[in-house]
């Protein structure tokens, strides 16, 4: 659709369960108070791992789903149900016709532990002890049909997969599902769960992740002279999408307009970024055209970075670039510094966070950013910061999400101003 | 085993797998239209069942186990 349907999409509803917290509440308060959710992986499974670090989810969604519910779903289905279960209660849990209500969860690696213990079943026991559910939960869009049963939701079930930028691409492919006119409300998010062996080597066999496993909540610095890679974590996050019409209609608390996507392809390596940063700078100026602001909306932006040496200097200098002179005066964060980095489930946690931001007009901090690297010319938020409207229009935030394969996508939200 | 040891152990197996309360799992009880119990579930009860009684339940047989009491008798008659 083109951009004079803007401001049609509005987020109603928030949820996320987080190494920070349980829900939207505490993970927001811990995040603006600068907290880590790194810890030591003390399971011996990590013995052998040169990472012995990761962020694992607060809380265990086990109590929350039930056992016999929990032992059909992947932990990271488990996750997404739980932060859609409170988006769904947050946003008042409306009435809408199922062929109306649309589902778009995905995961960026799907139920990787329930691959693995099906494999181990099955070479230790034979294939009739692997679970019958298995096939279930491994399937990436396995929460998408879980939150689409619990609600009731007809219109359609999703997963964009694309790295770790799924969550954010599943989010824009949600805006698109009312954009389009086939959906009213859509329950959007991304969720992981891949603090395992498998994963930690596959990593770190990349040279990807930081190995500073004697200072766990100092691991995670973007930005920081001393970083030295990514920190593994795991959790969900959902939003509920609506049509701004339908919101109003049943008189809805809006927290945000979902204002636009932009999306590019990198082309260039399976895992490493276009080095001039074309790609990132694409993304972003697609997504402000169709959001249809000017870059001096933007005041703050929930950054990819992840803590990696060459990525986060490359996303600084994209976003510099792709904003001009507007990009002083934006204020720059990762809360992957809290967070970790949740794969298919940081475009989701950080929209809830971009959003909590706008609503809230303040930017969360970028932790252990002792030693900032040169390099970056953006101003980035050390503590909470505040967050000024930069002229008479709507405050504007952005969310960057990359994943390997090149995938390149920015979200943008702006206030919401009642008609 | 006496019938009511195999009901017993079978009530075990449901609540572990399907979560119905063990009162509930008695002989007349069809699994599909009583204890809403789907056909991967019951794979899993079929596979626990046979590790519990030292029985195999060959998948043709499966299929007509309708109710706990098919089970306990199936299961009586060839342990």
């Amino acid at each position: 659709m083109s951009s004079n349907d803007q401001g049609s999409v509005v987020i109603t509803g928030l949820g996320a369960t987080t190494p920070l917290g349980g829900d939207v509440a505490s993970t927001w308060s811990a995040m603006l108070a600068g907290t880590s959710g790194v810890r030591p992986i003390t399971e011996s499974w990590a013995d052998d791992l040169p990472v012995k670090i990761a962020a694992p989810a607060a809380a265990d969604p086990v109590e929350i789903v039930g056992r016999v519910q929990a032992r059909r779903m992947d932990r990271c289905e488990q996750l997404a149900l739980v932060a859609a279960r409170e988006a769904w209660a947050d946003a008042g849990a409306p009435e809408v016709d199922p062929f109306r209500l649309g589902v778009a969860v995905t995961s960026g690696i799907g139920g990787i532990g329930s691959t693995l213990a099906a494999y181990d079943a099955l070479n230790d026991k034979g294939w009739k002890r692997i679970s019958p559910y298995t096939v279930p939960m491994l399937m990436p869009n396995g929460s998408a049909g879980w939150i689409s049963m619990e609600l009731g939701a007809r219109a359609g079930a999703h997963a964009m997969v694309s790295a770790c930028a799924s969550g954010a691409e599943t989010i824009g492919y949600g805006i698109d599902m009312i954009r389009s006119g086939r959906a009213d409300v859509v329950v959007a998010g991304g969720t992981e769960a891949a603090i395992m062996a498998l994963n930690i080597g596959a990593f770190a066999v990349m040279r990807a992740m930081s190995t500073r496993n004697d200072e766990p909540e100092k691991a995670s610095r973007p930005w920081d002279k001393g970083r030295d890679g990514f920190v593994l974590g795991e959790g969900a996050g959902i939003v509920v999408l609506e049509s701004e019409a339908h919101a109003r209609a049943r008189g809805a608390r809006v927290y945000a307009v979902a204002a636009g996507a932009g999306y590019s392809a990198d082309a260039h390596h399976i895992s490493h970024p276009l080095p001039d940063g074309a790609g990132v700078k694409h993304a972003i100026n697609s997504a402000i055209a169709d959001a249809g602001i000017s870059p001096e909306q933007i005041a703050h932006v929930n950054a990819h970075a992840t803590s990696t040496p060459e990525g986060d200097l490359l996303e600084a200098a994209a976003i510099a670039s792709a904003l001009g002179e507007a990009s002083s005066g934006v204020v720059l964060t990762s809360t992957k510094s809290m967070t970790g980095h949740l794969l298919g489930g940081s475009g989701a946690i950080e929209t809830v966070a971009a959003v909590k931001a706008l609503v809230d007009r303040t930017a969360p901090p970028t932790i252990n950013l002792d030693d900032p690297d040169e390099a970056v010319t953006l101003e980035v938020a050390t503590k909470a910061r505040s967050l000024e409207p930069r002229g008479d229009a709507p405050m504007a935030v952005l969310n960057n999400s990359f994943g390997f394969g090149g995938h390149n996508v920015t979200l943008v939200f702006t206030e919401h101003t009642p008609a | 085993m006496t019938e009511q040891e195999i009901q017993a152990g079978l009530a075990e197996i449901i609540d572990e797998v399907a979560g119905v309360p063990a009162d509930e799992v008695t002989p007349e009880k069809s699994f599909v239209d009583d204890l809403d119990i789907d056909s991967l579930s019951m794979v899993e009860i079929a596979v626990a069942a046979q590790d519990k009684f030292g029985v195999e339940i060959p998948d043709e047989q499966l299929k007509d186990l309708k109710t706990v009491q098919d089970v306990i008798t199936y299961v009586s008659k060839n342990v």
